[in-house]
């Protein structure tokens, strides 16, 4: 039993704007003041401290084969950037692709406690769960690929929405995954024939199928199974001078579907001079603004290291060429691809200074933070790491001023950026960082405060420079138990797993089981996890 | 009473074919079907007699073992923890947190195997793509420095040369395979085309090709051996295919350049892309070494070659390498899984592995159980224990337990052990 008195609680799913409240806990939840015998209860005084629930990851690359072939072809991102090992807490490395260890130690440390690991795909879902068990502290739950899986397309192209439908059931039990992903829908395929997709009615080779059915037919599966999440989908042209205009029209083809755009940031340029694009945030903030339907994550940029790593093969091999880096390529059968690339922002380069821009006009211009919530699609934009720093970007106007006029100069030119004055309050904060993506998730039991919740707590000392009151929270505690004191990891307790289990016709596995044959060289009966491969599995209803 | 157990993974090669049927007479393995002889042979020989371990090989009881080697490593001011290849991901996860636990040195087969790989592909990056897209798609398929006719029997039929696939429905009519090499193999006799490669050129063959592949036009009549319009000729097909793909071994990675080898053939590789898709794939030998590589990366950030001993990891190949580290004398305990230094090392490393205490957790009686003062006679993942293999192409594999025989898995030890230390 704990209770945490006197603390400002900011907690937007219950309503509370900074009121004095205390919240108390038993059993790993949060219960009423009532169920708590206050003379055995550990208390916390939070007088003049700050309390928000436990941050809310909705995007972000930490485990499973891209990230560690990330993490494998950058030594040089590790050193410098180790933990040494103390007492029962294991040792690790790593800035942009910290190991799995450290990874669950850094989020914790900065109050986060739940976390989705944004890609995976399914053929390698088991080595995702096999290195998110050894991910300590928070909760996850993995995004399973499918903007690019055969048998979805052959569904599509053979007119069976209801086969399709039962395969993405199937898929997602057998994965063990949590929601579903879309990648450059077609694109993925078309680079197995070095080509892409540049337009939503493009053709994908070999299926006849286009970008457009693709994200309808998983948009429509993903609200007929009730899933928790809505899809979660990174589009076509990402990166380029049209993303903008596709971004806006794929919003609009989703016919007020649930849907998520992620790291929107990435897909909301329009055409500059020369190389360098245009942010074309207002425009993409305008149509996030008016579907009711939609939520977004932004991908901010932060100028530094980063390693890129997507789905999106033809976007890093892209990359690679502009850039000259090293690049990783990987072609997975019957289902998608992907690729990694590492790069530097700079604020001095041009391209780098309007994608910083981009990133803070879309959370400036969304109206309702309940639809747009802080990433850096982690290790993408910038690490995860970085959000106490984009936090104070959008609490600070003066600080944002201050980096603006340090960007280059033409990206400054005709940059919105400079006239918007708008300072997010704690408040918005804790809605774009707990209660929005945890609602956008369907985590019931996270983002906020009340009774019934997870006793996922972080509490800060309030700061002027709110870059340092969110990079080491005073207490951070995960299902009751303090994990991290003053920024330092106390104790380690393992996360659970979210998976989802819809129901479908087992009729669709003999289909399933015929495409085998054709498409794969693993067997059909070793491809499924089974849920004692997850110890700490949490299957989270649907409907 | 006899059952069939369908779907079995082999745990012998990288290619780790799950395709495997093995007939049971009560527990004793009666019949291995699909294997090839060598996985056939690992299967069916299999001795799952329950042993007792030894401690200076005397037998023991696991209680006895286990404290015997937890005082070998207490004792230890630079421990070593070595193989892991043959093992599954369970117990190489448990290894490398003994390893960070007790400040040891951790390295795998990988650094005397496809440690250059690991290298190059740390300079350049990986053009890679899973065996599947190779057998449905690759109409050009180049094995270079590897002999998979002997190292991987099922290769050829199930993925590269004969396979069958959505875009190859001619199986090996639908491809052009060249095979380039020092010497002619069981794999050159399948080949369309066999370049012989003179030995140490294989750099200076891969810079000419990326040479030709950029347009350029070389004087020389001939580099390493190959004459020029073979060459020539190979560049052109390269640019030309649908989607190539290259499959490298120790030919490349244990001649002369090694990494820069490597590296050279993975730049080539990534060049092509301008043109056709290509792709490469190392061919990982033993059954798990992928995963090694997997789990050692995702918990300290690098895949061989680790220490521990500053209580954070440091990466060193040439400084952390096995060979290297026995050779100058440097470890003064070892713990050995799944893996036979003493028959593979150069003899100055094998001989200081004899004069310091080993442990040795392995289901087979190997030379290095031969030396070591404590001997753990584990299960054999796949066999009679279950867990996850990494295929080459790093598809994970689930093993499933056909036996039971009561022998302890090389994690069950290693946790005994951790236990202790703390």
């Amino acid at each position: 039993m704990l209770g945490v008195v006197g603390g400002r609680v900011y907690d937007p799913r219950n309503g509370s704007d900074g009121e004095i409240r205390d919240i108390w806990m038993k059993d790993g939840r949060v219960v009423s003041p009532e169920e708590v015998d206050r003379d055995r209860a550990e208390i916390v005084d939070a007088g003049d401290l700050v309390v928000m629930p436990g941050g809310v990851d909705i995007h972000s690359h930490i485990v499973g084969a891209k990230v560690n072939a990330g993490r494998k072809f950058r030594p040089e991102d590790h050193r410098g950037s180790e933990r040494v090992r103390t007492g029962d807490f294991r040792s690790g490395s790593g800035h942009t692709v910290p190991s799995t260890h450290l990874t669950g130690y850094l989020y914790a440390e900065m109050g986060y406690t739940t976390v989705m690991e944004a890609a995976t795909a399914p053929l390698v879902a088991r080595h995702t769960h096999e290195e998110l068990a050894d991910v300590p502290i928070i909760d996850k739950g993995a995004f399973i690929t499918m903007g690019n899986n055969h048998f979805l397309m052959s569904c599509i192209r053979d007119g069976r929405p209801d086969l399709a439908r039962d395969y993405v059931a199937w898929l997602l039990k057998v994965s063990k995954g949590y929601a579903v992903k879309i990648v450059n829908p077609g694109g993925v395929e078309n680079w197995k024939w070095g080509r892409n997709v540049g337009a939503l009615d493009d053709e994908v080779i070999g299926f006849g199928v286009t970008p457009r059915q693709i994200l309808d037919t998983l948009a429509r599966v993903s609200d007929e199974l009730g899933l928790p999440h809505a899809p979660h989908i990174h589009g076509i042209n990402l990166g380029r001078s049209n993303s903008a205009r596709t971004s806006i029209e794929t919003m609009a083809g989703l016919d007020g579907l649930r849907a998520h755009f992620c790291h929107l940031q990435f897909l909301s340029y329009g055409k500059g001079k020369g190389s360098v694009h245009t942010s074309e945030a207002a425009a993409v903030a305008e149509a996030v603004n008016a579907h009711p339907n939609l939520t977004v994550d932004v991908g901010q940029l932060v100028f530094g290291s980063a390693t890129t790593m997507t789905s999106d093969g033809p976007l890093q091999h892209n990359l690679h060429r502009t850039t000259g880096a090293k690049w990783i390529n990987d072609d997975v059968e019957g289902e998608t691809g992907g690729g990694i690339v590492p790069v530097f922002y700079k604020r001095t380069n041009p391209i780098n200074a309007v994608m910083w821009l981009t990133g803070m006009e879309l959370f400036l211009l969304i109206d309702d933070p309940w639809k747009v919530f802080l990433t850096t699609d982690h290790p993408n934009a910038g690490c995860f790491t970085s959000y106490p720093h984009v936090i104070k970007l959008l609490m600070d106007a003066d600080y944002r001023a201050e980096v603006f006029a340090g960007i280059h100069a033409r990206a400054r030119e005709g940059s919105v950026l400079r006239d918007l004055k708008r300072e997010y309050s704690l408040y918005e904060i804790a809605v774009i960082t707990r209660a929005g993506p945890a609602r956008a998730l369907g985590l019931d039991r996270k983002g906020h405060l009340g009774v019934g919740a997870d006793a996922d707590i972080a509490i800060y000392q309030d700061m002027d420079d709110k870059a340092e009151m969110f990079a080491r929270p005073r207490y951070v505690y995960k299902g009751g138990t303090l994990v991290a004191r003053d920024g330092v990891v106390v104790a380690d307790p393992p996360g659970r797993t979210f998976s989802v289990a819809p129901p479908y016709d087992p009729e669709v596995e003999k289909h399933v089981r015929k495409h085998f044959e054709t498409t794969y060289t693993v067997s059909f009966e070793n491809y499924a996890m089974s849920s004692q491969q997850l110890p700490h599995e949490e299957v989270i209803a649907c409907g | 009473m006899s059952t069939t157990v369908e779907h079995v993974a082999c745990t012998f090669c990288g290619c780790v074919c799950d395709d495997i049927v093995v007939e049971l007479e009560g527990s004793r393995i009666a019949g291995v079907r699909r294997a090839c002889s060598v996985g056939r042979g690992m299967i069916d020989e299999y001795d799952a007699k329950l042993r007792r371990p030894l401690v200076r090989g005397r037998e023991v009881d696991w209680e006895e073992a286990v404290e015997a080697a937890v005082t070998i490593l207490d004792r230890a001011d630079s421990p070593l923890i070595y193989g892991l290849s043959s093992s599954a991901v369970e117990a190489q996860r448990k290894a490398v947190e003994l390893a960070d636990r007790i400040g040891a040195i951790v390295d795998t087969t990988s650094s005397v195997c496809h440690g250059p790989t690991g290298l190059a592909m740390q300079a350049v990056g990986e053009v890679t793509c899973t065996l599947g897209e190779v057998r449905d798609r690759a109409d050009l398929v180049v094995f270079w420095g590897c002999n998979p006719s002997a190292s991987h029997p099922r290769h050829f039929g199930r993925f590269s040369l004969t396979a069958k696939g959505t875009h190859t429905p001619n199986g090996r009519e639908d491809r052009t395979v060249y095979v380039v090499d020092v010497r002619p193999t069981g794999s050159s006799k399948q080949a369309d085309h066999f370049l012989q490669v003179d030995v140490g050129t294989d750099f200076e063959v891969l810079t000419a090709l990326r040479s030709l592949v950029k347009g350029n036009r070389l004087r020389s009549e001939s580099i390493g051996g190959i004459p020029m319009p073979r060459l020539s000729d190979l560049a052109e097909r390269m640019k030309a295919c649908r989607y190539g793909v290259v499959f490298m071994g120790m030919g490349l990675t244990m001649s002369r350049g090694r990494h820069q080898n490597v590296g050279e053939l993975f730049t080539l590789v990534a060049e092509l892309n301008e043109h056709a898709r290509f792709a490469v794939i190392p061919m990982r030998g033993h059954g798990n070494v992928a995963g090694a590589d997997q789990v050692l990366t995702w918990s300290s950030g690098y895949p061989f070659a680790v220490s521990f001993a500053r209580g954070y990891p440091q990466y060193g190949p040439g400084e952390f390498t096995a060979v290297d580290v026995l050779a100058r004398g440097e470890a003064d305990a070892a713990l050995v899984v799944a893996s036979d230094p003493v028959a593979h090392f150069p003899r100055r490393a094998a001989e200081h592995l004899e004069r310091i205490p080993t442990i040795v957790l392995d289901p087979a009686r190997s030379l290095t159980a031969g030396i070591a003062q404590v001997v753990f006679p584990t299960a054999s993942y796949g066999i009679d224990a279950s867990g996850t293999a990494y295929r080459m192409d790093n598809v994970p594999i689930p093993l499933r337990a056909l036996l039971v025989s009561g022998r302890p898995t090389d994690e069950e030890i290693l946790d005994r052990i951790i236990e202790a230390v703390k």
